[in-house]
């Protein structure tokens, strides 16, 4: 996108992106003290025709997601911002916070408007520590400025916003292993429903949303549904049940490129354009071997599947988990996959809460058969057990609390199905490889 | 807020504790804020202190142990933190750009294993997952401060540069306006 085109990254290099002087001078807040004037409902119905779907993963409607509220509700209602960015490969987040924290203070307040919540929670990854201090001094600015607190530009609204620091797990990026966390209880996701909309954080209804999705909301108020729909990919006509994938999106793109970094583009760039156009193509003159749509979990695309297109369907359509959080990770044909599959299969046994059976075990048991196969003892039958590991764990196959089962499993399947034979001549050739960090450590 | 001159916490750290809890509507939401406090300036959690956040935030000490023990972040008082924490990123985007390399070379020239500390006291060595900063891999996270695209040398230089934050750390709790 050219430069004037660009919305959430609009800022990010401008001296003063993170002031609050800065901010007010680019007409930021605007929408909000205009949003002051209308009903909750007005602001919801908004974004709900705007057709934004959530930026953190699973692509749901976040207008639809407010609505679940109930509604006349007493209160407290609680809006949880999620910003414990964990995927492996996904960073957009972090540039959000640091470069442009208004931006996302501003988004807050207009879904707060929305929903009614006169609480938020941003539940920030605590090594993210750039981000928590330039947010405390956002946030600082905004009290100062009469923006947050009680009364807010005398009207009738009240908003606090506080950062709650995590401590670097993995699954407290899942709404509810958030939530628990939050609460002060290990971060172990809770069995749905009741959903936090009903039931969420201090058992009171709660919105969880990303902090991406919460920058599209800002841009939304500022620039209108037509300007939002006029960006990105109309529902399939054929699909009753598609909600399209319309504006923005962060894309990111790390590993074997020559120039890794994170771009606003219209969704639907193809995985080539991404590499091509923005990352300036796979370093060391190689080619692309293997291809992460959107984080760690989505699995695999192959050098063939390259020009699919990276909206909310694409991904999908080749077998991938979904657009996940749009962070490719490529893959060079130099790279071993048996290699790339243990480095996915160990992130996830560490970051398992250990509460499912499934999970817990499935993730521990495909590290060791992998582990086995890179110390050249591994036999062919090895690959079906990975298979049949894989697809037994998971919310889809019905056995786990949450997805990260799921996410675990999926580059399992996406690997044995689109890159057997590398596996078969790897056991086959007894090759091998070092896991430096196991001989330092042992098994973690 | 009770306080006797055998309790661990001092009462500074029971201050910026105490901060906290108008942000929540339980107090068993203090929980993590609590243990960061103290782990930043004891660089452990010690089982006193366990017990007597219990006390201040009324829980039974195994609540807070149940909570703490799930993060690998907070150690125990067998095992403190040095001065500094030196996560290195072991996440796919780092380890196709050498970040498996990087801990293994770090390891060498510190002479100690990922969960060790030098015997000066000044760092602790760790493996990280994703930091959240892949365009730059190899990444460290030194204490909360990412820096990316690193190499050994400019680790080591980092570490001699890295004045020692110790004590200068802050928690500004409260309730804003
Ligand atoms: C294991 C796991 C980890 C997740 N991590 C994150 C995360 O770090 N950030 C995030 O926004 N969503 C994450 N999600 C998705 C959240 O559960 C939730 O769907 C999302 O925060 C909703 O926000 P959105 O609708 O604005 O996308 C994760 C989900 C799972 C299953
Ligand atoms: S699926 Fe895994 S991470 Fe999710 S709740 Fe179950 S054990 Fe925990
Ligand atoms: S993989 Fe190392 S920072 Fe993301």
């Amino acid at each position: 996108m050219a430069d004037s085109d660009l919305a959430l990254l609009a800022r990010i290099n401008k001296p003063d992106s993170q002031s609050l002087v800065g901010y007010l001078a680019d007409g930021g807040y605007e929408s909000f003290k205009k949003a002051l004037s209308m009903s909750p409902n007005e602001v919801t119905d908004l974004v709900k025709n705007s057709g934004l779907r959530g930026r953190g993963g699973a692509g749901f409607p976040c207008g639809l997601k407010w609505t679940f509220l109930p509604k006349d509700h007493p209160g407290p209602i609680y809006m949880c911002v999620n910003a414990d960015e964990s995927e492996p490969g996904t960073f957009n987040n972090r540039i959000l916070m640091e470069m442009d924290p208004h931006q996302l203070l501003g988004g807050i307040m207009l879904a707060c408007r929305g929903t009614r919540a006169t609480t938020a929670y941003i539940y920030l990854r605590y090594e993210y520590g750039r981000s928590f201090r330039t947010l405390e001094k956002a946030i600082a600015e905004c009290y100062a400025q009469g923006l947050l607190g009680k009364n807010i530009q005398g009207t009738d609204f009240s908003l606090d916003i506080y950062v709650h620091r995590g401590a670097a797990a993995y699954i407290c990026g899942e709404e509810t292993g958030l939530i628990e966390s939050l609460e002060g209880k290990r971060a172990w996701p809770r069995v749905k429903p009741p959903f936090p909309a009903i039931e969420g954080a201090f058992r009171k209804p709660t919105v969880v949303n990303n902090v991406e999705t919460l920058c599209c909301v800002k841009h939304i108020f500022d620039r209108g549904i037509s300007w939002f729909q006029s960006i990105g990919v109309p529902p399939d006509p054929n699909n009753p049940r598609d909600a399209g994938s319309y504006g923005p999106k962060l894309y990111q793109a790390s590993g074997h490129v020559n120039r890794p970094g994170c771009w606003e583009l219209p969704l639907g760039v193809t995985a080539r354009e991404l590499i091509e156009e923005q990352a300036g193509g796979v370093w060391k003159g190689r080619q692309a071997k293997a291809v992460i749509p959107g984080g760690l979990s989505t699995g695999f695309m192959t050098h063939a599947e390259l020009d699919t297109p990276l909206d909310f369907n694409g991904p999908g359509k080749v077998g991938c988990l979904g657009l996940g959080t749009a962070a490719a990770v490529i893959i060079d044909d130099q790279t071993s996959m048996v290699d790339v599959l243990y480095n996915s299969c160990r992130f996830f046994a560490h970051e398992s809460c250990g509460q499912c059976t499934p999970c817990r075990e499935g993730t521990t048991w495909m590290t060791k058969i992998l582990h086995r196969i890179r110390t050249g003892h591994g036999a062919l039958r090895d690959l079906d057990l990975l298979k049949e590991v894989a697809d037994s764990m998971g919310i889809m196959p019905g056995t786990t609390i949450c997805g990260l089962a799921d996410g675990a499993a999926w580059p399992v399947k996406n690997a044995m199905q689109k890159f057997r034979p590398e596996f078969e001549d790897y056991i086959q050739k007894k090759l091998t490889s070092q896991d430096p960090i196991r001989e330092l450590v042992g098994t973690h | 807020m009770s306080s006797s001159s055998n309790n661990v916490v001092t009462d500074k750290m029971r201050q910026a504790i105490a901060d906290y809890l108008p942000r929540y509507p339980s107090k068993q939401a203090v929980t993590l804020p609590a243990l960061h406090i103290i782990q930043d300036e004891m660089r452990c959690v010690p089982q006193r202190a366990i017990e007597e956040v219990a006390d201040m935030l009324e829980l039974h000490p195994s609540q807070v142990h149940d909570t703490l023990s799930f993060y690998g972040f907070f150690r125990h008082e067998q095992t403190p933190l040095g001065q500094h924490r030196l996560w290195v990123c072991r996440s796919l985007s780092c380890m196709l750009r050498g970040g498996e390399q990087l801990l293994v070379e770090l390891s060498k020239k510190l002479g100690i294993k990922p969960g060790e500390t030098t015997p000066d006291g000044k760092v602790t060595l760790e493996f990280a997952e994703c930091l959240g900063k892949c365009e730059g891999a190899p990444c460290v996270l030194m204490d909360d401060e990412c820096h990316g695209d690193q190499t050994v040398d400019s680790v080591i230089a980092l570490l001699e540069n890295t004045a020692s934050t110790l004590g200068q750390r802050s928690w500004a709790g409260g309730h804003h306006g």
